[in-house]
């Protein structure tokens, strides 16, 4: 099944769902693997694994310091790809690459594309590849039936959310307020403008990050998305009360 | 990726940028494509060159070199004399009329050394613009009387701590800003890369320096320059001087930081080392100084301007069409060359510049003296005293330093 019919299925049964993020290789590439099986475990239905990369642009402090460690302790594309591969085997949920655009582009965007479907990966969020320039991107993923996914933002006027909507597949990943991954969103304010131009847009199931934190958040957004994702707050926790405080915390959001 | 597309340069260039920064760059290339088109405005961009730097620059004749190598008559461009020190203020200040005409309230910009934070800080004072700059905090460490300016002029330095917490890394932290205050926010890119239109907007505003000295060797030698000289990091004064040339019979020579020497890896050389490699980072794609998994190496070089990964894809587009010869001078060359052009000429090129001077060297004694050449004294090296005195490793200053610290111990 591909993604985007896995998403309209698991709606079926659920009102909103939930993607979770890790860092490959931090803190450690066997705390990448515990993490990944805590929160599946916990009920995640998604998952990105993000491939660190030394000039990460969109990201804020706390995924840019999880990847720098994680270069730091010397992780290389080869082992992402192995912990990667080991996780598609071992859980039965969709997990899609997280990365930018340098890493595919040096690997070359056709092997890559090949490794992540040989692998069993199912997609990827490259949010510095626009859609002006994704087309060898974008061939490269379609020829392995993989989804490339794509971002609006508050500010995407409505045209430009048809001509992104185009370029990818999946589903597509609204970013709920400008500024990097993880500063804090308030959700009081009325994000349900956005949402709903985004609704009409697109066919595609529609996911929203950067800033949710707790359970009040996700049902702030039910009924406008299909998807909540978790990024940066999960880090946190990691780092505050480790695996026991992810797995609390994931089943605290469902 | 598409050539001949807006924003490419061959097949460099382009704008990697997050969807959230797709209207802002969509504002900035409208702006920046209604001034190139409005004679007026290069008309008002000179008139403030003239009145607040020091425009146009003089074309020095620099007798005692030409003689003390015996070859080509050596002429040196003075960008050391605009304002703040450096060819940096001609982008800011063109930059700095656009954010006027573009009504943005605030600018904000990366440094590595400090002379483009200074520049900004600058403009931002004269312009009545709020500023942060950002600064990797090694380079806040290394460049104290740089940031004790731009606070001075009002500005807010932030030392970034995130990554190598050098330039690159500065790079980053700005486009950060960005993202969450593109509103009110112009981002003053320093160098001729980024995403586009950066890197042709800024050549565009550097493109005076080789306007003047095309037209000043006409006047001084009667005749076009056999070759020009300039440093290379990001690139925006060599792509300044060249631009005067482009369509000329003139050899363009671009000299990159050898650093330790090409063959060592500790260098900041993309064109002339065989180190780099395609690829799409701060928002272009050009040659970068990165690992076979895509992660930018570091690098080094005597000169902080120059010590960064990438290149501008102009210039990446102009050395593979073979227009322009792209060398390395090491720090070692640099300082000797840097040393010599002080004591003959009485020049105090910063050390970005003494690069180009370096290469400008070796190849001066084997061209006849009836040919000549322009090298592009991009910035002036008094300003950049801490680290000079560091590079002569001067046993005075040294005992001025610890003289002066004891003082404000007591």
């Amino acid at each position: 099944m591909n993604l985007e019919n896995y998403i309209k299925a698991r709606r079926q049964q659920k009102d909103i769902l939930l993607m979770t993020h890790i860092v490959l290789g931090y803190p450690s590439f066997d705390d990448s693997l515990r993490l990944v099986e805590t929160m599946v475990k916990a009920g995640v239905d998604l998952m990105e694994l993000q491939i660190p990369f030394s000039e990460p642009m969109a990201d804020g402090p706390v995924i840019m310091k999880a990847s720098q460690e994680s270069l730091e302790n010397g992780a290389t594309l080869e082992r992402c790809f192995e912990t990667a591969e080991k996780i598609c085997s071992e859980f039965d949920i969709p997990f899609l690459f997280m990365s930018y655009c340098n890493i595919l582009h040096k690997y070359g965007f056709q092997p890559f594309a090949e490794k992540m479907k040989a692998i069993g990966i199912k997609g990827s969020i490259v949010p510095d590849i626009p859609p002006e320039d994704a087309q060898d991107y974008t061939a490269a993923m379609k020829q392995q039936q993989l989804d490339p996914i794509f971002l609006f933002a508050p500010n995407s006027s409505d045209a430009r959310m048809k001509t992104i909507e185009k370029t990818g597949s999946g589903f597509i990943y609204c970013v709920a307020r400008t500024g990097v991954t993880g500063s804090n969103t308030d959700f009081s304010e009325d994000i349900s403008d956005y949402l709903r131009r985004s609704r009409a847009a697109t066919d595609l199931p529609l996911a929203v990050g950067f800033g949710i934190k707790e359970k009040a958040d996700i049902d702030a957004v039910k009924g406008f998305v299909d998807i909540a994702i978790i990024g940066t707050e999960s880090i946190r926790v990691m780092d505050a009360s480790g695996l026991e405080g992810v797995d609390r915390f994931i089943r605290s959001l469902a | 990726m598409a050539e001949g597309k807006a924003g490419y340069f061959g097949e460099y260039g382009g704008a990697f940028i997050p969807e959230v920064l797709h209207a802002t760059f969509e504002e900035l290339n409208e702006k920046f494509t209604e001034i190139k088109a409005d004679p007026d405005f290069w008309q008002e961009y000179e008139n403030l060159m003239s009145t607040y730097s020091c425009r146009a620059t003089p074309l020095t004749y620099a007798d005692n070199l030409s003689r003390h190598f015996g070859g080509a008559q050596i002429y040196i461009k003075r960008e050391d004399l605009n304002h703040t020190g450096a060819h940096k203020v001609n982008n800011v200040m063109g930059q700095g009329l656009l954010v006027k005409r573009m009504g943005k309230k605030r600018v904000i910009a990366e440094t590595g050394a400090g002379q483009h934070g200074v520049a900004t800080a600058t403009m931002a004072a004269k312009f009545g613009l709020e500023c942060t700059i950002y600064m990797g905090e090694i380079d806040v460490l290394r460049q104290r009387p740089n940031v004790f300016w731009m606070e001075r002029m009002g500005a807010t330095v932030v030392p970034v701590k995130e990554g190598t917490r050098v330039l690159k890394d500065s790079i980053n932290e700005a486009f950060r800003d960005w993202v969450t205050n593109m509103d009110d926010t112009h981002y003053v890119l320093g160098t001729a890369c980024g995403p586009a239109p950066f890197p042709e907007m800024v050549s565009y505003f550097q493109s005076i320096i080789g306007k003047e000295a095309r037209r000043q060797s006409l006047e001084a030698t009667g005749k076009l320059p056999d070759s020009v000289y300039a440093c290379v990091g990001g690139g925006s004064n060599a792509m300044g001087i060249f631009q005067g040339f482009m369509d000329d019979d003139v050899e363009l020579v671009g000299v990159e930081a050898g650093g330790h020497g090409i063959d060592t890896h500790l260098h900041a050389s993309r064109i002339a080392s065989n180190d780099a490699t395609v690829g799409v980072a701060q928002g272009f794609r050009t040659y970068f100084l990165q690992n076979q998994d895509g992660q930018m190496n570091e690098t080094h070089s005597v000169s902080a301007g120059l010590d960064y990964i990438g290149i501008s894809p102009l210039l990446a587009n102009l050395a593979d069409q073979g227009r322009i010869r792209f060398e390395s001078a090491t720090d070692v060359e640099v300082i000797d060359a840097l040393s010599l052009t002080m004591k003959k000429e009485g020049l105090i090129p910063a050390l970005e510049t003494s690069h180009a001077f370096a290469q400008a060297f070796k190849d001066a004694p084997k061209m006849r003296s009836d040919q000549t050449i322009i090298i592009n004294q991009s910035g002036r090296g008094d300003k950049d005293i801490f680290t000079i005195a560091d590079a002569f490793d001067d046993p005075k200053w040294k005992q001025f330093i610890i003289e002066k610290a004891r003082q404000y111990e007591s």
